[in-house]
């Protein structure tokens, strides 16, 4: 799948000597409205791919950060339809930035494998991580996907062992992501030597770029991983930020996100230089 | 009957049952899901594995649960012989305690050294408690803040066997928030944490395991029926939540077609509400904990708050294997509402001197219903899956009594 948004962007980062930052917002959060003006605002302050959750009554996978912002974004009545409608005007001014949806199965279920392909890829979707679907179930909805050429994304963890790995990577598209500790999102915060041998050991086995993300917040952490990895995901630092804006309800908290993300791009364009530096 | 046409022979290679079961888990749980399945695979060719669980149902849990025929229950509602499974009279006051005895024996032989849980109405997490503290394991139970505000004597009882609860505070703050939890806290820690779930659902091999460790009701009650009666019964009933206790009974008769089988939903306020528990009824399939199944989801597949009285019943899921039975029409699934459950609940404290929990109160209510339209030859067997001491307050409160 040679020259869709994912591959031509990781080709470009690397081209520049530095890893992608990949920011994660919720859908909906705080409301739709809002949520709009911030995806908007991302690529101008240095995301370079973005996930957008699709909100669920249940994510399990998730820690406190991004259950809060699930549960706003559903008390502000998003929905799939709602979700994939931001997207389609996300990209009548950007048709560059990588979207990839992240979520639970159930609403894609709900809403039906194939109508959502067709939808998702009419929004200007290029890609899925879908947590609770690992390769062994993946049946129901990877074929749907790949025949409107959308990624679906595999994950590997810290308990993906040699004996797991080819079942992971046998139809993984797109770029792997490895979740760098084992645990919910925004959890505690891997040892750089770890994430520097486990991109290693996947490196060897897949020519994909590799994201590794969970546990990385700050600027510094960011930077850290982006001497190793092909890009950096950060997704429950944002919504904390988001959450803790709403809550005092902030009328910029785009800008605010803006700010943040500035902040971890110039961390993550930079790492590399300063390493050698 | 052989494998291949017998309804016993569930789940397939990948745990699925037809349509319904699987491995819905994140990627850091799939080696976990997987290893426990080979460690139960060897357990169940290993005589010792048997002999040990075999040994502590016996000694410790009380095993067999008596098959009592309830005279005055079948005198008063004038037709079927019915005969009650007492499984209320094990260890703990329920059957929670036959699965989690196998499932502790299982988390041992794996090395595992921290028990996790989930509970609703805290008899899973009383059980669990109960065999971490027999094997000296450290246990953490994870129950909704509002279900720990209704059910504050096995929250006492927890602590007392030494478990750690833990409120939860996120979603409904109920069941399924709790196993939304419980399996947050495995993945954090799957190095050293084996997780007793306490229903038939769940990844695979869940299902099958705990269905396995429960079908102990239904093989003592078909050897016993036999004994008694020298013949099957015509009729099973049991309630369902999850449906543990359920599969337990009716699995061993799922080939013996003459058998009618019927298990009771909660419907709480009533099907045509909002407000039930029955995900048969009134659910679509779909992906919850791990497992394809039915579930209670609005439009757009966000899970709906379930509804029932009973807080062991209160759950928007079912196990997968009874979706499979459902959808095959092996099992006739019914459902009784909270006010019938009640009634069941008082008629049989009045008629046989037992107090049910308010779960199998459930099956009474429909025992009830269907025994004055059968022939006084013909036998039901129910299952009374627990006892009702935890319940009088909440069965006070709806009856109107102050204590």
């Amino acid at each position: 799948m040679s020259g869709d948004r994912l591959s031509t962007r990781f080709a470009a980062c690397a081209a520049q000597g530095r890893a992608a930052l990949v920011t994660f917002v919720t859908a909906g959060d705080p409301d739709l409205a809002t949520s709009a003006e911030i995806l908007a605002a991302l690529p101008g302050a240095g995301a370079d791919v973005i996930e957008i959750g699709m909100p669920f009554t249940d994510p399990m996978a998730d820690g406190p950060a991004i259950q809060r912002g699930n549960l706003r974004s559903l008390a502000a009545g998003t929905t799939l339809r709602k979700v994939l409608a931001m997207v389609t005007a996300f990209r009548e001014t950007d048709n560059a930035t990588p979207i990839v949806l992240m979520g639970y199965f159930n609403p894609l279920l709900a809403f039906g494998p194939e109508r959502f392909a067709a939808a998702a890829k009419a929004a200007g979707i290029d890609g899925c991580i879908v947590v609770d679907l690992p390769p062994e179930e993946a049946g129901e909805l990877a074929p749907a996907l790949a025949a409107h050429g959308l990624h679906l994304v595999r994950l590997a963890t810290p308990t993906t062992d040699a004996h797991r790995l080819p079942t992971v990577l046998n139809g993984a598209s797109g770029f792997l992501y490895y979740v760098a500790v084992a645990g919910v999102t925004g959890a505690n915060s891997a040892a750089a030597t770890d994430v520097a041998e486990a991109v290693a050991r996947l490196k060897a086995s897949t020519s994909l770029p590799i994201a590794v993300g969970f546990g990385v917040r700050t600027p510094e952490q960011a930077a850290a991983i982006a001497t190793h990895a092909d890009a950096v995901v950060v997704g429950s630092a944002i919504v904390d930020a988001i959450g803790a804006a709403a809550e005092e309800r902030a009328n910029d908290i785009p800008a605010r996100v803006a700010a943040q993300v500035a902040a971890l791009a110039q961390a993550v364009r930079t790492a590399r230089q300063e390493k050698a530096a | 009957m052989n494998a291949e046409t017998s309804l016993r022979a569930g789940p397939d290679a990948n745990g699925h049952f037809g349509e319904f079961g699987g491995r819905y888990v994140a990627e850091t749980l799939m080696p976990l899901i997987l290893e426990l399945e080979q460690a139960y695979t060897d357990a169940k060719a290993d005589p010792a594995f048997h002999a040990e669980l075999e040994d502590l149902l016996k000694h410790y849990v009380g095993r067999p649960s008596p098959l009592y025929f309830a005279e005055r229950l079948t005198d008063e509602l004038g037709g079927a012989k019915i005969y009650l499974k007492r499984d209320e009279l094990n260890h703990t006051g329920a059957h929670k305690i036959n699965n989690c005895i196998g499932q502790i024996l299982l988390a041992r032989r794996m090395g595992k050294t921290r028990i996790i849980a989930e509970t609703g109405a805290g008899q899973h997490g009383v059980a669990t408690a109960t065999v971490a503290a027999r094997f000296g394991l450290p246990c953490t139970i994870f129950m909704g803040a509002r279900d720990i505000e209704r059910q504050a004597p096995n929250v006492f009882r927890m602590k007392l066997l030494g478990a750690e609860v833990r409120a939860v505070e996120s979603g409904s703050k109920t069941l399924k928030d709790a196993m939304n939890e419980a399996l947050r806290d495995w993945v954090t820690n799957v190095h050293d944490t084996f997780y007793i779930i306490g229903t038939a659902a769940g990844p695979h091999p869940y299902p099958e395991l705990v269905r396995d460790f429960q079908t102990v009701i239904g093989k003592e009650a078909r050897a016993q029926i036999l004994e008694r009666e020298g013949r099957l019964p015509d009729l099973l009933v049991a309630s369902i939540g999850g449906g543990s206790n359920a599969i337990g009974l009716f699995h061993p008769f799922l080939d013996d077609k003459d058998v009618r089988i019927v298990g009771i939903e909660a419907s709480g306020k009533g099907l045509t509400t909002h407000e039930h528990a029955a995900s048969l009824a009134g659910g679509r399939a779909g992906v919850l904990h791990g497992n394809k199944t039915m579930l209670l989801q609005d439009e757009d597949g966000q899970i709906t708050e379930a509804h029932s009285i009973s807080a062991g019943l209160d759950y928007p899921g079912i196990g997968p294997e009874h979706a499979w039975l459902h959808a095959i029409g092996r099992v006739e699934y019914q459902s009784a509402t909270d006010t019938e459950a009640l009634e069941g609940f008082q008629l049989l404290c009045r008629t046989e001197g037992i107090i049910p929990a308010l779960e199998p109160a459930h099956a009474i209510a429909a025992v009830a219903r269907i025994a004055p339209t059968m022939g006084k030859d013909q036998i039901i067997i129910a299952n009374l899956c627990g006892r009702g001491d935890k319940d009088i307050f909440t069965v006070a409160a709806a009856l109107g009594v102050t204590m």
